[in-house]
């Protein structure tokens, strides 16, 4: 048996599909973190907007709808998150552990209540796959990036975006700063409660495309808490990009390898994948203790009140 | 700067804790409302299954048990400044340990079985807790951010003893029954209810006693409360802290051997729907006292118990009673929501 068994062109199209899901997250995660505020609610966030895209989806007959819906439905969670945490001063662990657990038992309350099985739904036509003509032309890099969902160029576009926004514009300067230090931004004349809450709200979108992703791309259904663990991985993994875009990306990417590795291993059967799954959640400890290098984050967290 | 500690949370009015309740259960009411189920009918089964007979109380106490512990687990590490949300993973340490030496170890006399059974567990949960503390003591890494790593990364772990090199023949991936020497009593059968119960309760009352009335406990909450200030007055700040993750883990560790050698008999893969993520919120529930945590672990102990009985009767998914649950833990953590918007008190 030889290493190509475990790296061959259907293991990194796989890589690429997994670390769509993570990339949305992590880069949703990042922002909320660069405004000051821990989004643990990560988790329950997808699982939610898979649940509503699913949900859309089969009753609209439309993937957009669907699509749509899994937005709003980030929307809404980051909402709820902002409220608590930056008007009322909530805690923002608790908060999102909250959002979590609502997340998993809403969504299959709602699964069973209208499929009649909390385990999972029935398929609906999932979002449409992108065959670009010029891409096929180049060897290699052509069949490993083409012919993914759409959501896959998406989260390339989010990661791109992401980083001239944060990095090369007048909002992005003022962001960085409301978490830096909210104090010397809110004597500048930023709104820091305002941009908290948009960029909380914002991040717990993105996210919800993650979870949008799984539902409508990864799978054509929902099922009970299918994002397993994917917002701590996402968490994980914006850490580990020292959250910057392209580090979640990065991280993403190589987070995404150990899942599909996983998989992979799964089907021939020749380690535990408990041991591969746990690798992701090693790596953040040892980055965050500074064997891999340093990790500092953008903000100390502290809810910003006004005086 | 000088300390306040008699002002401690518990003292202050519990009035938006029991609104933040009702009002969880009065939006759990919309839901089933709008699902087409009758909130009447579902909730006055979910408080007979938990309260309604003998046996219903002592399968809401049993689910209390694991809370209570995981709930003064977190207490500890919170009272010192420390955000443990790690508490699930001490938890599944502590109940692997236990249900390996009750299981491997034979020939002892039961009292001395499940006393080193239940310690062994302790102290592998305080070997867990040990980690976080030092990574955050030395070298600075956050712990809200460490130990949820910490707890992932037992989950996996424990997963994969009782899948492989523990495993029981069988198809189902759990470890070997522990002896009967290691087995706790049953203190009101037919139900679970046994004497990890009792256990829980002793340490709620040691917590209590511990952080109110002993030097240390003095120290611990003196760190909590103002790390400088603390310092100043010459307390040891990273000792205490140390000190507060070994007792946290302690004590999550021996609730999971109780939950093993109590309940379940063995270590099952996936036992735990969660009890350490629960205890966060029974924690914040009861107001970070020990008391508290009491009252509210049994709040979350009839969620659980009585929401398998109005699954049974009504046909509403259990998962009802997680709805509840999350929306009992944002709604009492934000007091100054339910100030502003409930109360109409502007003054937070």
């Amino acid at each position: 048996m030889g290493i190509e068994i475990l790296f061959n062109l259907s293991i990194l199209q796989a890589t690429i599909r997994m670390a769509t899901p993570l990339t949305f997250a992590a880069l949703g995660g990042m922002f909320c973190e660069r405004v000051g505020v821990i989004n643990i609610g990560l988790e329950g966030i997808m699982l939610n907007s898979a649940f509503w895209a699913v949900f859309a989806a089969y009753f609209s007959g439309s993937s957009g709808i669907g699509f749509l819906a899994g937005v709003l439905s980030g929307m809404a969670l980051g909402a709820i998150l902002a409220l608590f945490t930056v008007k009322y001063y909530a805690d923002q662990i608790v908060i999102g552990t909250g959002i979590n657990i609502f997340g998993l038992g809403f969504s299959a309350f709602m699964c069973q209540k209208i499929w009649g099985s909390r385990g999972a739904s029935e398929a609906v036509a999932g979002l449409p796959s992108l065959s670009i003509p010029f891409l096929d032309r180049i060897p290699y890099l052509g069949p490993l990036l083409n012919n993914h969902s759409i959501l896959v160029y998406l989260s390339f576009l989010a990661f791109i975006f992401a980083h001239y926004f944060l990095f090369y514009t007048p909002w992005g300067l003022r962001l960085r700063a409301v978490g830096e230090n909210p104090q010397s931004a809110d004597t500048a004349g930023i709104n820091v409660h305002w941009y908290k809450m948009i960029f909380v709200i914002l991040g717990s979108t993105l996210a919800g495309l993650g979870g949008v992703f799984l539902s409508l791309a990864h799978l054509n259904f929902f099922a009970w808490g299918m994002t397993n663990g994917r917002g701590f991985i996402a968490l994980a993994a914006m850490i580990f990009g020292k959250w910057t875009p392209i580090g979640c990306f990065l991280a993403s990417l190589l987070f995404g390898f150990a899942d599909a590795l996983q998989m992979r291993i799964q089907t021939l059967g020749i380690l535990p994948p408990q041991i591969i799954l746990l690798l992701p959640y090693l790596i953040t400890i040892l980055v965050l203790a500074g064997l891999v290098g340093k990790a500092t984050p953008p903000s100390d967290y502290k809810p910003y009140i006004k005086k | 700067m000088r300390f306040s500690l008699k002002k401690s949370p518990s003292r202050f009015s519990i009035l938006p804790e029991i609104i933040a309740i009702l009002l969880a259960f009065f939006i759990g009411a919309l839901i089933l409302l709008f699902s087409g189920y009758s909130p009447l009918v579902a909730f006055s089964a979910l408080f007979r299954g938990a309260f309604g007979s003998r046996n219903a109380w002592g399968q809401t106490l049993t689910q209390a048990t694991p809370i209570l512990f995981t709930a003064l687990a977190f207490l500890l590490t919170f009272r010192a400044g420390i955000f443990n949300i790690g508490v699930e993973g001490q938890f599944l340490m502590g109940a692997m340990a236990s249900a390996l030496a009750g299981a491997y170890f034979s020939g002892l006399p039961a009292p001395l079985h499940i006393t080193l059974s239940l310690l062994l567990g302790g102290a592998m949960g305080a070997l867990w807790g040990l980690i976080p503390a030092l990574l955050k003591v030395y070298l600075g890494a956050h712990e809200v951010i460490t130990t949820m790593m910490m707890s992932y990364i037992a989950s996996y772990l424990t997963s994969y003893l009782v899948n492989y090199p523990f495993k029981a023949p069988g198809w189902v991936a759990q470890t070997e029954p522990v002896a009967k020497t290691a087995l706790l009593p049953k203190i009101l059968p037919p139900t679970q209810l046994s004497l990890s119960f009792i256990i829980s309760l002793f340490l709620a009352l040691l917590v209590s006693f511990f952080l109110f009335h002993t030097y240390l406990g003095f120290q611990i909450r003196a760190v909590g409360l103002n790390p400088e200030v603390a310092e100043n007055r010459g307390i040891a700040i990273k000792n205490r802290q140390i000190l507060a993750f070994l007792l946290s883990g302690l004590i999550a560790g021996i609730g999971g051997g109780g939950e093993i050698l109590g309940v379940h008999g063995r270590f099952v893969d996936g036992f735990s729907p969660g009890y350490g993520w629960d205890g966060i919120a029974v924690s914040l529930v009861g107001k970070l006292h020990p008391g508290g945590c009491v009252l509210a672990s049994i709040l979350f102990g009839m969620l659980r118990a009585g929401g398998m009985t109005m699954t049974r009767v009504t046909k509403v998914p259990l998962d009802l009673s997680l709805i509840i649950q999350a929306l009992v833990i944002i709604l009492v953590s934000a007091p100054y929501f339910i100030r502003a918007v409930i109360l109409r008190r502007r003054d937070f």
